[in-house]
């Protein structure tokens, strides 16, 4: 792949390399290899950096979601059956 | 040592202290992957009730409490899956690379869709406050929005931070199919927030 600097372009083969494998990059699943490829077109191409940028927010605004619905606190009643259903399946372990 | 998987350990030695907690903690994280994936609070406090009750009750059958956290929401996928096959649901469907690409569409053209008019042009991440709450309620509608295919891997992989390996467990795919989808899911959320995600750094206009 050609690590020279480039206009930016959906149809380069090298910007689509980058954009094709950024989830692995990001998330530390790529050879040490293609992690070198991407570190170097993205050094040299600015907006795949504010891609990468925008990607990395995005992610971790995932990492962080919580759902504005709250679940509703356990009936007594479904409780007491857990519990039931959890000692039941103790006394089969032991048996 | 993940809390949760100590509780799973003590719970399998008949520690009742451990059993509170670890019913709070995964009755939340059941409820939201439920309700992200039912759409419906009736349904997702249901399917998250029925999963609990599933998991005690198959308790004796947890082997690697390690992985209690995969194990749990296999169950959940599965009565998921059951209450989807009872009721209307959006289709699956897949999500081409090229509609995601950028430059080939202005990252906020969202296709008419209504939501993209809502998605004010934000120079820095909202950290907190009214705007990260606004992210978040962005965020959990894209989330609803994705392919049924893609939601399930996201939620699994980034809300609730399971391996691939385990993800691809869980649903029954093969490692590469969860990438693939977990990749173009993100890729599809990212698109859909692009107003709010402007890099930090970027001085605003």
């Amino acid at each position: 792949m050609s690590t020279a600097k480039h206009e930016h372009s959906p149809a380069d083969p090298a910007c689509l390399e980058v954009f094709e494998k950024l989830s692995e990059f990001l998330d530390g699943e790529l050879s040490p290899q293609d992690c070198d490829h991407i570190q170097e077109h993205i050094r040299d191409c600015e907006p795949c950096v504010a891609f990468v940028e925008s990607l990395k927010t995005s992610i971790r605004a995932s990492h962080e979601l919580r759902p504005h619905e709250s679940v509703h606190e356990l009936p007594e009643a479904v409780r007491e059956e857990l519990e039931a259903a959890w000692q039941a399946a103790l006394q089969r372990q032991a048996g | 040592m993940n809390p949760e998987v100590e509780w799973a350990k003590r719970l399998l030695e008949g520690d009742a202290a451990a059993f509170t907690p670890f019913v709070e903690s995964f009755q939340s994280k059941i409820f939201q992957y439920t309700w992200m994936m039912c759409g419906q609070r009736e349904d997702a406090e249901e399917v998250a009730q029925d999963t609990l009750l599933k998991v005690f009750e198959s308790f004796d059958q947890l082997r690697e409490p390690e992985h209690v956290k995969a194990w749990v929401f296999r169950i959940a996928r599965n009565y998921c899956l059951m209450k989807r096959r009872r009721s209307v649901f959006a289709p699956e469907r897949e999500l081409s690379l090229d509609e995601l690409m950028p430059g080939l569409m202005p990252d906020n053209d969202s296709r008419g869709s209504a939501a993209s008019a809502r998605v004010p042009d934000r120079r820095e991440l909202p950290e907190q406050g009214l705007l990260r709450r606004e992210l978040n309620r962005e965020l959990e509608i894209a989330m609803q929005e994705l392919p049924a295919n893609y939601r399930s891997v996201v939620l699994l992989r980034d809300v609730e931070g399971l391996s691939t390996a385990e993800v691809a467990e869980v649903l029954e795919l093969s490692a590469d199919v969860v990438k693939q989808r977990l990749h173009r899911g993100r890729l599809a959320l990212r698109k859909r927030l692009s107003g709010y995600l402007t890099p930090a750094g970027k001085v605003s206009a």
